[in-house]
């Protein structure tokens, strides 16, 4: 496993998600709101048409976490507020979501994690952190 | 209409156990695209529990929330220790923060998660945003 160090720029992760990837959440989550996969109601309630869960966004930045950790099960806290929501046009390509990190600091086995999640250049997930056993 | 105020510093009981099956975080890690190798779950697997307990309040006759008003703000969650296959957990949810900004009610939530021995396994943090009629 890779020592992680503060100040360490983590390397970029980048996660295509297509309207499959949200239909086939949709049923392991059990979140069926219908702006994930419904376009008519998406735009009804004042979005440009589709979007992601937010909660979907932030399982690829705990994959993310994962690879950099070198393994499931090393996180120990992950937290983020849901800025913008990430529209996925209905086409093969779908939208992708771009994660960054940089740990911030490690102390005691433990490393923090500053991450920046984007989408078309735009933030998408605010504040997001995480902490990481890597003792 | 605003969220009820009694709301704040209330706790509601816990949700029906959940049972951990290896399949169903097979497919929750296949819909986010997240390793897993029968071990640890993926980080944000827990909201499969924590939102059957964000529904309930949701749901609940005397707390005056209408579901199409609202928005997942922001989510937390910190671990005393990986979700494994085999686990059957319950969230008890308390609502920590109640506040309104610009006609909008900003509802903090906490969900204990324990497992069948009544011990912690994690704790989720969820704010939910609940729009002002008006908008």
């Amino acid at each position: 496993m890779t020592r992680l160090r503060t100040g360490d720029e983590l390397p970029e992760q980048r996660f295509a998600v297509t309207r499959a990837d949200l239909v086939r959440y949709a049923g392991a989550s059990g979140d069926r709101n219908p702006i994930h996969w419904s376009d008519r109601i998406a735009t009804s309630v004042g979005l440009p048409g589709v979007v992601a869960h937010g909660m979907f966004t932030m399982a690829l930045a705990a994959r993310a976490l994962d690879v950099w950790a070198g393994s499931p099960g090393r996180v120990r806290e992950i937290g983020c507020k849901f800025t913008k929501p990430v529209v996925v046009p209905d086409d093969e390509r779908g939208a992708e979501v771009v994660v960054n990190g940089r740990v911030a600091e490690v102390d005691d086995g433990q490393a923090r994690i500053t991450l920046e999640v984007t989408c078309a250049g735009e933030k998408v997930l605010g504040a997001a952190k995480a902490v990481l056993e890597i003792a | 209409m605003a969220v009820d105020a009694s709301l704040a510093g209330r706790t509601f009981p816990p949700t029906a156990p959940y049972l951990v099956t290896e399949e169903r975080v097979a497919e929750f890690a296949a819909a986010t695209g997240s390793a897993y190798d029968g071990g640890a779950a993926p980080a944000t697997f827990p909201i499969v529990v924590a939102f059957a307990a964000m529904t309930a309040l949701m749901d609940h006759p005397d707390v005056g929330i209408e579901l199409h008003r609202v928005v997942h703000g922001e989510q937390r969650f910190r671990y005393r220790r990986p979700v494994v296959a085999g686990d059957v957990l319950r969230a008890t949810l308390t609502v920590d923060t109640l506040r309104q900004v610009g006609g909008a009610d900003i509802i903090g939530t906490r969900s204990e998660i324990t497992d069948a021995g009544g011990q912690e396994v994690c704790t989720a943090y969820a704010t939910l945003v609940h729009r002002g009629a008006a908008a």
